[in-house]
């Protein structure tokens, strides 16, 4: 895979094809819309089928009569615990699924044409501590009487977000930059939903849980950076 | 080529060395930003006839059983090739850009293939279902740009008009009105035969795609557009399908399909403008040789006849991969209020009642070709880089 843009003959543009444009206009200018309207009509569907739909699943009962036990305990000190359970449930997946795409992205680096081997430890380090918080939020999940290996309404909804970042990083055809790209909207997302995810453990009433989750935050924080300065040092140093 | 049966006297690339390795068919991907839509016209309408070859003779093992082994042995490289072929479409293709591009292969194929024809009804027929599919590019296109922001002339190239034809709302008719008077064999021409095995596969294949992706959208609007067209490409299916002679015994239809491949083949290498699909296109075309040599000698041995009575007489210049938009445009401008009845074709006003009433009940809770289309004109950039005038 090569590295960065390079000019080309990228045929989509217009200018490309000036006289085959030139016929199009014609026939658009000559052929009118047969169906009045705008989108409100698509707008206006959609908001009626989104009434209409059902939601996409649920968040599992707690199985295990240990877990049913503890989870009576735990859980009923949250006004509505299934919602923290649920951003857990995301949380995993989305760190689990992370795990995946530092693997793919290291691949990629060492791929490169010119394969940066401090990015690759750094991706490296990313990873691992990645693959830690997957396992944190796991046993979290089985302290609160939960099943870590359900997948819970948001995991599964968080999973097709991340399938534009997977596809972006696994296509042998995009350069480093490219898939930075894609693991900078990971790791923004990502540190927020920590954040997120510590206030609720918080307002739920579990503040070990929160505390423990503090620890993941502060390397999120740092993955960004690094995930960032690593974007900039290779952009930028091209262009200048 | 004037005649197939010249180009017999070369045997191809025998069965057992027609070989292939996992990396080579899943290999690299056509670029979408850099090549030239035809080659990705090509590539489809190819994947869709390989698939076709696979159904057909699939289709002949099920009624006969003297054929199944070396039926088994073609199919396998047949399935290779499919894959080769279609592999080359990149991830980087939504499932709706390509939708775009597969309405833009029936739109220039058929209208290539409508130009050639010989025989008035059938190449009615093709200018028939053409202006439907260019409805479907409209409506489609309206959708790309809506849901994803995307222009879809950046697939088109600027080669295919993007305007409403038949409204799609329109197609639906009960299924009495989509049969279609066949050839007869003994008279017709054998390019007659070639373009209907050739359209019939390539609707098949948009028929099986956007019935495989259309759940793949989460779209409500988007996932109901796949359900309306798909089933007017099932209507294609049976149009298209009824054109073929039934009284063709089945080696007659693999024979037939045999010379479709080698003469689609030789055309696609033809006029291949990337250097790397032009070697795929020559390589499998040495392949399908071998696939009509070995169909003529079963043709011989179980039919005892000569397989020139099928194969000979003149052929036509190869299909033309260009843009049709002229004869798409005059075609439009003198049929689009063309309906069918029975097998004819009559003004819109005597369409017959079982389609009008077919339809009604179909569209009577919302149609959403028209609900996604509405008001759409294509602008470049998309409608939403339209310059306020
Ligand atoms: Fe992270
Ligand atoms: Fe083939
Ligand atoms: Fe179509
Ligand atoms: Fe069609
Ligand atoms: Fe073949």
């Amino acid at each position: 895979m090569a590295h960065a843009a390079k000019l080309g003959t990228n045929v989509t543009g217009v200018q490309m094809s000036p006289k085959d444009t030139e016929s199009l206009l014609e026939a658009v200018n000559e052929i009118h819309p047969d169906v009045p309207g705008d989108t409100s009509g698509l707008m206006r569907e959609r908001a009626e089928r989104a009434s209409e739909a059902e939601r996409i699943g649920s968040v599992p009962l707690p199985g295990s009569a240990k877990g049913m036990l503890k989870s009576s305990m735990d859980m009923l000190r949250g006004k509505s615990p299934e919602i923290l359970l649920d951003k857990m449930g995301e949380r995993l997946a989305y760190e689990r699924n992370g795990v995946r795409l530092y693997d793919a992205m290291i691949a990629k680096v060492k791929g490169s044409d010119t394969p940066d081997s401090e990015l690759v430890g750094t991706l490296q380090h990313i990873r691992d501590e990645e693959y830690e918080h997957m396992m944190l939020v796991a046993r979290h999940i089985e302290t609160l009487g939960a099943d870590p290996t359900a997948q819970t309404p948001c995991a599964d909804v968080v999973g097709v977000l991340g399938m534009g970042a997977l596809q972006t990083i696994t296509d042998p055809r995009t350069n480093v930059e490219q898939c930075m790209n894609a693991l900078l909207t990971i790791e923004l997302a990502d540190n927020a939903a920590w954040e997120m995810l510590i206030e609720l453990a918080e307002a739920g009433g579990h503040p070990n849980i929160a505390q423990d989750f503090k620890h993941a935050l502060d390397q999120e924080n740092d993955h960004l950076v690094k995930v960032k300065t690593a974007m900039r040092r290779s952009l930028i140093g091209q262009v200048t | 080529m004037t005649q197939l049966t010249g180009i017999l006297d070369n045997k191809g690339t025998p069965l057992e060395k027609q070989q292939f390795t996992w990396k080579e068919m899943a290999g690299q991907p056509i670029s979408k930003l850099d090549d030239d839509a035809f080659t990705r016209v090509r590539i489809i309408l190819m994947n869709g006839v390989e698939t076709d070859a696979l159904r057909l003779k699939h289709g002949i093992a099920r009624i006969t059983g003297q054929l199944r082994q070396p039926l088994a042995e073609i199919r396998r490289v047949e399935q290779h090739q499919a894959t080769m072929i279609n592999w080359l479409i990149g991830a980087d293709h939504s499932p709706l850009e390509t939708t775009i591009a597969y309405e833009q292969v029936a739109i220039e194929v058929t209208a290539a293939v409508a130009q050639n024809e010989p025989d008035p009804y059938q190449a009615q027929t093709y200018r028939y279902g053409l202006l439907e599919d260019f409805d479907h590019l409209y409506r489609y296109s309206a959708m790309l740009d809506r849901l994803e922001g995307k222009d879809p002339n950046n697939i088109l190239q600027g080669y295919t008009d993007i305007v409403p034809g038949r409204p799609t709302s329109q197609h639906h008719r009960h299924p009495e009105n989509d049969l279609r008077d066949s050839y007869a064999k003994e008279d017709a021409a054998l390019i007659t035969k070639i373009h209907a095995a050739l359209i019939t596969g390539a609707e098949y294949q948009t028929h099986d795609y956007y019935q495989n992706i259309g759940p793949l959208f989460a779209d409500p609007l988007a996932r109901q557009l796949y359900a309306e067209i798909a089933s007017v490409e099932e209507q294609h299916v049976t149009q298209y399908g009824s054109l073929a002679d039934p009284q063709e015994t089945f080696m007659e239809k693999w024979l037939v399909h045999e010379a479709m491949e080698v003469y689609m083949y030789a055309s696609c290498a033809e006029q291949e403008t990337n250097p790397r699909i032009k070697a795929m296109w020559e390589r499998f075309l040495d392949y399908e040789l071998g696939h009509l040599n070995i169909a003529c000698e079963y043709f011989k041995q179980l039919e005892r006849r000569d397989p020139a009575e099928i194969l000979g007489g003149p052929l036509p210049k190869m299909v033309e991969f260009k843009s049709q938009r002229s004869f798409v445009r005059k075609v439009l401008a003198a049929e689009v209020n063309l309906r069918s009845s029975g097998t004819g074709y009559v003004d819109k006003a005597q369409e017959p009642q079982s389609s009008l009433d077919y339809r009604n009940q179909l569209n009577s809770e919302g149609i959403a070709a028209d609900i996604v289309s509405a008001g759409y004109q294509w602008a470049p950039g998309t409608e939403l880089m339209r310059k306020a005038s």
